[in-house]
């Protein structure tokens, strides 16, 4: 079934969907632009501690970013499999780049928590408020990369819509009660939620993500029309992940290579 | 293709002909564009009804019609409404209808994507005007500057709503932003060069690129200061490190892009009106093209000339002068190009061309008071004066909304299949010319004289009071425009439906097509040959390659008659992704128990995410 929409000419032959994307990381880069320079203008200002110098830890930041990283290869082969045919397998290299882009957030989780038991939390300096809320909202990108991706490759691994909605309910409690553990541990904001329910939370979540991917049976219910939309779909992902794994690399740079001596300012 | 079976739990709209679920499943970018501009009219009443609270405030020394209070309230919630909920979605109503319509497209590049733009803008407006009713509306004026926003001076929850209100505002702006963009760029006509589009496509362009570009910078600015606000983070709190400049530069990095936002589709309805009515092509048309262009770039040089007085240094305001000055230039091209195509014109005087001719004008005054104030020595008397209130007001009252009254006038025979009546149409637009002039025109002058705005009362023996009470009274006439206006819509309702398929002989695309068009607009998608390619195909004899032509096939592109194509299904899931979206940010206003209105708008957001990436639609 194709639409009026679909069999509209293309004035540039760039699919609409791509172009969007490419828009759409053109308005990303003055978000993350915007936190980054404020980071940057900040820098050096905090007038209590902890300073950067106190509390950055570059050898597992630079785990968490290979981790990163190599799921952006991960997004690579999924890409290149499924264009070249292997669905099935391109459908498991994506949900291995969901997977590290969900241990590159189970590290920030552990960063976080570990920053406010050293008293960094955004309340306690300048320093603070900039970093958490930058790679708070690097990691909330990361988060949704994570979701599309779930949601594209059970489109074709999961069999019914239950079992689809059984998974991304899953990966939904999961990333809630990582959140919510970042926000009560950082923010306090989320009153009488004791980290019990957090962890339960994320617990069945995990079980429910794992059981029902382990039920996982291929479907083959589509046909190359919705095949070739959905190549042009996980491109967009990629596109998406990979930009978002740019966008760490320098807030890497920014905030871990470059600021990690920042100590006190010189008054 | 096989039928996958879906569950009850993600529902498919009914092919829903008529009656109200008919509109709120609705992806039809011309229903979605007459909501649009339904709705941004009704802030407009709410918006004006504010304005005249502010006058009656000020009409006499010492008014007590308003307590300071709620007199801050209004006039902060005066200009948000009108910026963000009156001229910009009107503006976007004209984008939605009229883009793929001149552009010869069936429907924007994600009709999906576009209902939950409105839906938002609508939710969002909602949102920021809930506060009147916990009497604690916004009350910081539209900047918002820190650190006065900030808890310890304003510790109600005003400007959080005017934060979330906004955030909700912007993301509607940028999915907008986005879906235009795509549209325009992707979805010509074959043969419809950069080159050949109208103007008024071209302005769209480069206001979306505008938006695309400058609302993430005010998205960041609002999150920073909602977490000053109520997380305790510092970044505007000089107290802890953080500096309230920074707020002003981020602010202002968004703001003065934004007003061109504001104005630029108003210039590309001039841009289209003018030609038509003159019954000449646009004079010049890649000069209009480049200097609308050279103000979307320029515009993001100048935002310092609003921090003037803030003491950033000689060197940063002579920059910041230079380059605002420097706008007036293409602003400048334009205007003259405006004028050379009313020369020599066989001009038709239609309430249309009227508003055209009067935007101009008033803009002219507008961007003349402008250019005094981008002299940091002059400015430094004007600023947080009445005289800068009289320029902004010239600009965007006289500039922008005259300019969307002329498309109104211009278009509503397209939208309806009938005119506005051309009689009331006159009286409307005297009125309202005579009642704008009599309202800001005094203003200049309080401002000069050293009355300084956001000021809820002011002594006696000022030499205030005569130029504050003919402005009030200025203000009535104005709000009886409009109500002229109205009762115009109102009674040409029931007028015939006789204005065929090209009432002005016009010259673009949309012209060639049914009033109101057919839910698919174009049959067979036309063929361009020529910048106003419907003029030269009604009068070939007129074509020759100065108008834009030469590369175009020569054949006629009529091609076998198609069967009625078909369009994308309706959906539910814009309108409840919009929902819980403003549900869920709305939540975080701090109230008893927010935290559960958080957590259902979230639960809304997360079924109707599901249903939008599962649901079987063709966008």
């Amino acid at each position: 079934m194709s639409t009026a929409i679909e069999e509209h000419v293309n004035s540039t032959g760039v699919d609409n969907k791509k172009l969007m994307m490419w828009i759409f990381l053109g308005s990303d880069c003055l978000f993350f632009g915007s936190f980054i320079s404020t980071y940057l203008v900040y820098r050096n200002r905090s007038l209590a501690g902890p300073y950067p110098n106190e509390i950055l830890d570059i050898p597992i930041t630079t785990v968490s970013t290979f981790v990163l990283l190599m799921s952006s290869l991960a997004m690579v082969l999924a890409v290149s499999y499924v264009q070249r045919g292997s669905q099935v397998i391109g459908r498991y290299w994506t949900l291995a780049t969901a997977l590290l882009g969900l241990v590159f957030m189970g590290f920030q989780v552990y960063e976080f928590s570990h920053f406010a038991h050293l008293g960094l939390t955004p309340r306690t300096n300048i320093f603070g408020s900039t970093f958490f809320v930058m790679t708070g909202f690097h990691g909330g990108h990361v988060t949704f990369g994570v979701i599309w991706l779930v949601i594209f490759a059970i489109s074709r691994l999961a069999e019914s819509l239950k079992q689809k909605l059984l998974i991304i309910g899953s990966v939904f409690s999961v990333i809630i009660a990582m959140a919510g553990t970042m926000m009560t541990h950082t923010l306090d904001v989320i009153p009488n939620i004791p980290s019990a329910v957090a962890y339960s939370v994320f617990g069945i979540g995990l079980i429910g993500t794992i059981g029902s991917l382990y039920l996982l049976k291929t479907s083959d219910t589509q046909n190359i029309e919705s095949i070739k939309k959905e190549e042009g779909n996980l491109e967009l992902a990629g596109l998406y992940w990979h930009f978002v794994d740019i966008v760490w690399i320098v807030i890497f740079t920014v905030v871990y290579l470059i600021s990690a001596n920042d100590g006190a300012p010189l008054l | 293709m096989t039928t996958i079976s879906y569950p009850t739990l993600i529902p498919r709209p009914k092919e829903y002909v008529s009656g109200v679920w008919s509109w709120l499943t609705t992806v039809d970018h011309k229903k979605i564009g007459t909501m649009y501009g339904v709705i941004a009219f009704f802030w407009f009443l709410v918006g004006g009804i504010e304005a005249l609270l502010i006058r009656i405030q000020l009409s006499g020394p010492e008014g007590k019609f308003l307590t300071p209070e709620v007199y801050n309230q209004v006039f902060t919630m005066h200009g948000t409404t009108m910026i963000f909920l009156v001229v910009m979605p009107l503006s976007a109503a004209f984008f939605n209808w009229m883009v793929p319509l001149m552009i010869g497209a069936r429907d924007v590049a994600f009709p999906r994507l576009n209902a939950f733009s409105l839906w938002a803008f609508l939710f969002g407006g909602i949102l920021l005007n809930i506060s009147w009713f916990t009497g604690e509306a916004p009350n910081a004026g539209w900047f918002a500057y820190a650190p006065n926003t900030e808890v310890p001076f304003n510790p109600k929850n005003g400007v959080t709503y005017w934060i979330l209100g906004l955030q909700v505002l912007g993301i509607a702006s940028l999915a907008a932003g986005f879906n235009f963009l795509t549209t325009i760029i992707n979805m010509r006509a074959p043969g419809m060069t950069f080159m050949k589009l109208p103007v008024f496509i071209w302005m769209t362009a480069v206001v979306n690129v505008l938006i695309v570009l400058a609302f993430p910078v005010i998205t960041v600015a609002l999150i920073q200061l909602q977490f000053d606000r109520l997380y305790g983070t510092h970044f505007f709190n000089p107290v802890m490190g953080g500096d309230p400049v920074m707020w002003q530069h981020m602010f202002w990095l968004f703001g003065h892009p934004e007003v061109y936002i504001l104005i630029l589709p108003a210039m590309g309805i001039v841009s289209e009106v003018l030609p038509t009515f003159s019954k000449k092509p646009i004079f010049g048309y890649p000069f209009i093209v480049f200097s609308g262009i050279g103000i979307g770039f320029l515009g993001w040089f100048v935002w310092s000339h609003h921090m003037f007085t803030v003491g950033l240094g000689p060197a940063a305001n002579a920059a910041f002068s230079i380059s605002t000055m420097l706008i007036a230039v293409p602003t400048g091209v334009k205007i003259f190009n405006w004028i050379g195509t009313l020369w020599g014109g066989s001009i038709r005087a239609t309430p249309a061309l009227l508003f055209s001719i009067a935007f101009i004008g008033m803009f002219v005054i507008g961007g003349l008071s402008g250019v005094t104030h981008a002299a940091p020595p002059s400015d430094a008397q004007q600023q947080d004066t009445y005289y800068v209130v009289a320029h902004f007001h010239y600009v965007l009252f006289g500039g922008a909304l005259l300019g969307l009254w002329s498309g109104i006038y211009y278009w509503w025979p397209k939208f309806t299949g009938k005119f506005l009546n051309e009689k009331i149409g006159y009286l409307h637009f005297t009125v309202v010319l005579i009642g704008f002039n009599i309202t800001f025109f005094p203003m200049h002058w309080l401002g000069l004289d050293g009355m300084p705005r956001r000021i809820a009362t002011y002594p006696e023996s000022m030499g205030w009071e005569v130029s504050n009470l003919v402005a009030s009274l200025g203000s009535f006439i104005l709000g009886f425009g409009v109500l002229i206006f109205i009762y115009n819509v109102i009674y040409s309702r029931k007028g015939p439906k006789n204005a065929g398929n090209d009432p002005w002989d016009g010259r673009t695309l949309e012209w060639s097509i049914p009033s109101p068009p057919p839910h698919y607009n174009f049959e067979t998608i036309p063929e361009v040959k020529y910048r106003d390619d419907f003029w030269y195909k009604k009068y070939p004899e007129l074509a020759n390659e100065s108008h834009g032509g030469g590369s175009g096939s020569e054949e006629d592109s009529h091609g076998e008659s198609h069967s009625e194509p078909h369009m994308p299904d309706p959906s539910y899931y814009p309108l409840f992704l919009g929902l819980g979206m403003s549900i869920m940010i709305g939540g975080f206003i701090p109230f008893t128990g927010h935290w559960i209105v958080c957590g259902v708008g979230l639960a809304i957001f997360i079924w109707s995410f599901l249903g939008w990436c599962y649901e079987p639609v063709n966008d």
